[in-house]
């Protein structure tokens, strides 16, 4: 009996996730120091785990609303207000989804027909472009480069466009560079959509981690291309907590779009997931009424993590771009005649540290590797360190 | 808004200028002079590490003093809590709100020195109207440290 071939084909086109073959090899060693997690080095505040244990102390075990809490949806309606200027109505317009992922997933699978195309900029988020294939779509990357800061050049979008283009995913700060995008670009992308009649996904989830000029210890302005004219309609605004409020176990993301389309996504959930865990959805009612504080200090810190890791690349000559957002840096190591694959591992292999090739985020990333400074500074430093002595052996 | 450069050592006075001047992207000497202005000007009053006396072998006691004062015409308790503050054994001294006026710390050696502070100094001087000492039992938490560390949550080493 050969089991392959019971495996779906549209799935056998998906390839192995190229994180899992590194995340073994750093699982088989002692004391790695890892710059390869894609989460918060802070357990969540305290104030937000106390809101949760107290909901199981009532009794709170039950199924909510396939939408999420009420409660739930008037806190994000309200936040989403104002973070991003844009009004989402609690009744039909809030979608409440086990975790980003699960929005991201119910968007692609509400809406596109197979053989649309979706286009994407890379280097990204690992699920974009498996997320597409697996709603049967037909994802096209446009590749965002480090002379641009790796932002989404609006004359790149164009060129990617054809009949066929359904969707356009976008992620700013972004997972694996940082990158933010300059509100010029956004506003021409925007134009883009509305012209050519597409569905934009904005996955947002880096939003309250932006860093000002320079230093960081204020925020950037963050813009939401749903909230620029004539784009609400058109855009699938997908948010949630793991990062800024540090809750990725708690798996608890949203989707906020125009009735018509969070309807669509929620038949989907519905019957996929019924609702979120009615924990987690405490926790966040928690985390929105009086986050605030304990976010803006893990932004700080990132901030001044940022710095430090910026400027032992300045020191030890690895170019890299100061990235606003997220909690990744980007480095570019062409210069070494390694792929960006052979690099981490060589890197892992001698010096300990656990940094992810660039090409997991898709082609575009080759020739750079993502180092999270979401890390104590002290070893942040130490990897540091061991990164000026493997460069310093490979020139 | 609090000085960055402060509330980082706030959190960690052993940061040297150069580290300082690392996490917040600004020159060294700049950190430097900023520094040397806030101790000047008392913005920084001093320095010091927060230490678990019991781990320390330091088996002195420590207690929380509430004082109660006659208020003086023009000065309010301004006078006779400056006078209280300079005994040595006296570690924090706070005006408060509520039941009685001041609030202070104090450390000896062993309860009858604490005892003896109380009766002998504090309760002789003249607007105390009133005392009431609580010695304290166990440290959990101290100055934003946690005297009992708990394990630290593994994360996965790599994720996407």
């Amino acid at each position: 009996m050969n089991l392959d071939n019971f495996i779906a084909e549209h799935l056998r086109q998906i390839p192995r996730s190229g994180i899992r073959d590194f995340f073994e090899l750093v699982q088989g060693r002692d004391d790695v120091i890892s710059l390869g997690v894609g989460e918060p080095d802070y357990s969540t505040p305290w104030h937000i785990r106390e809101a949760a244990i107290y909901s199981l102390e009532k009794g709170e075990t039950s199924y909510t609303s396939n939408f999420g809490l009420m409660s739930l949806r008037r806190e994000i309606s309200d936040y989403v207000e104002d973070k991003f200027e844009v009004r989402y109505s609690p009744d039909d317009e809030i979608l409440v989804t086990v975790g980003v992922s699960e929005a991201l997933d119910l968007a692609f699978r509400a809406l596109l027909n197979p053989g649309d195309e979706v286009i994407f900029h890379q280097p990204c988020y690992v699920s974009y472009h498996p997320g597409i294939v697996m709603a049967r779509g037909v994802g096209l990357a446009i590749e965002t480069k480090a002379e641009d800061k790796f932002a989404l050049m609006a004359s790149d979008v164009e060129k990617h466009i054809t009949d066929k283009t359904k969707i356009l995913v976008i992620n700013f700060p972004t997972n694996p560079t940082g990158a933010v995008e300059p509100v010029e670009e956004l506003e021409k992308i925007a134009a883009l959509a509305i012209k050519h009649d597409l569905i934009v996904i904005s996955d947002e989830i880096y939003s309250e981690l932006t860093y000002g000029e320079d230093e960081g210890m204020k925020a950037a302005e963050h813009v939401s291309i749903a909230s620029l004219p004539g784009m609400k309609e058109r855009t699938i605004l997908l948010h949630g907590f793991s990062k800024a409020f540090a809750m990725t176990g708690f798996r608890l993301g949203y989707a906020c779009a125009p009735p018509i389309l969070t309807e669509a996504m929620m038949k989907i959930h519905q019957y996929a997931m019924l609702c979120a865990p009615i924990t987690s959805q405490a926790a966040a009612v928690e985390a929105l009424q009086n986050g605030a504080g304990p976010v803006e200090e893990m932004r700080q810190s990132y901030a001044t993590r940022r710095n430090l890791m910026r400027k032992r690349f300045e020191q030890i000559g690895v170019p890299c771009f100061s990235p606003g957002g997220a909690f990744y840096m980007f480095p570019d190591v062409r210069e070494f005649g390694l792929s960006s694959s052979e690099f981490a591992f060589k890197f892992l292999e001698e010096e300990n540290v656990a940094a992810v090739p660039g090409s997991a985020f898709g082609e575009a990333g080759e020739g750079f590797v993502r180092c999270c400074y979401a890390t104590a500074k002290d070893k942040l430093e130490i990897a540091m360190e061991r990164m000026g002595n493997f460069v310093e052996r490979l020139r | 808004m609090i000085d960055p450069i402060i509330k980082q050592l706030q959190k960690n006075s052993k940061l040297s200028t150069s580290e300082l001047a690392d996490l917040l992207a600004r020159d060294e000497k700049e950190i430097a002079e900023q520094i040397a202005t806030f101790e000047k000007e008392g913005a920084i009053l001093g320095y010091q590490a927060v230490v678990d006396p019991e781990k320390a072998g330091d088996s002195g006691v420590t207690a929380l003093i509430e004082v109660k004062l006659t208020p003086e015409r023009g000065g309010g308790f301004d006078r006779l809590a400056s006078r209280i503050s300079k005994f040595d054994s006296v570690t924090s001294c706070y005006l408060m709100s509520g039941g009685y006026d001041l609030a202070v710390v104090v450390t000896g050696g062993n309860l009858r020195d604490v005892a003896s502070f109380v009766t002998e100094k504090l309760s002789t001087i003249e607007g105390v109207i009133s005392t009431a000492t609580h010695f304290q039992l166990k440290i959990y938490k101290q100055s934003g440290f946690f005297a009992q560390t708990e394990s630290e949550p593994t994360r996965l080493a790599v994720a996407p």
